[in-house]
């Protein structure tokens, strides 16, 4: 399923990984709401979902899509450090995927709520250089005159 | 790297809270 090498590691080292077949397991479709394949779903470790994404996707869309779950887990636990440097981190290193316009907004909202009260209008002034075509931007774009 | 996966989503909630860890849930129809 996962033939790329750099996908398996990063699920290896980051995450429990559990697979469900719509076969055998149809109960557990149910229980999560899942009705198309593939679904994935990231979960913190108390259980509650905190990220998904439907549809098979090139190596580095996958991979940047796994890295925003991450990032989601760790700001919904008020972990602003660590969420912000996830976020940064797929804007680094998977710039051209859709998923760094969206870890831009997040990675600017973390170190918001890290204590940064410039985040905001920085990271508004950063899509207008950057992404400036996205929905990202455009929710953004409230920031620019904070 | 080979990923080790587990089927048994109830045994992997355990061993998350366990360890702090994430899940990583991959719902598929694959031929069996």
């Amino acid at each position: 399923m996962y033939p790329n090498d750099r996908v398996a590691t990063f699920i290896a080292q980051n995450f429990i990984p559990v697979k469900i077949h719509i076969k055998q397991q149809p109960d557990t479709f149910k229980r999560f709401g899942v009705q198309w394949t593939p679904t994935l779903l990231t979960l913190d470790s108390s259980g509650v979902e905190r990220y998904r994404f439907e549809g098979f996707l090139p190596v580095t869309d996958f991979l940047a899509q796994l890295a925003l779950g991450l990032g989601h887990t760790a700001f919904a636990h008020e972990q602003w450090r660590e969420a912000e440097e996830r976020f940064r981190s797929i804007v680094r290193d998977f710039p051209e995927t859709d998923a760094a316009p969206e870890a831009l907004y997040w990675a600017g909202v973390s170190r918001y709520k890290g204590g940064d009260r410039a985040a905001l209008a920085d990271t508004a002034k950063q899509f207008q250089t950057s992404y400036a075509a996205t929905s990202w931007a455009k929710k953004a774009s409230v920031w620019a005159s904070r | 790297m080979d990923i080790t996966w587990s089927n048994n989503v109830d045994q992997a909630l355990a061993e998350a809270k366990a360890s702090g860890r994430a899940l990583f849930l991959d719902f598929n129809a694959a031929p069996l």
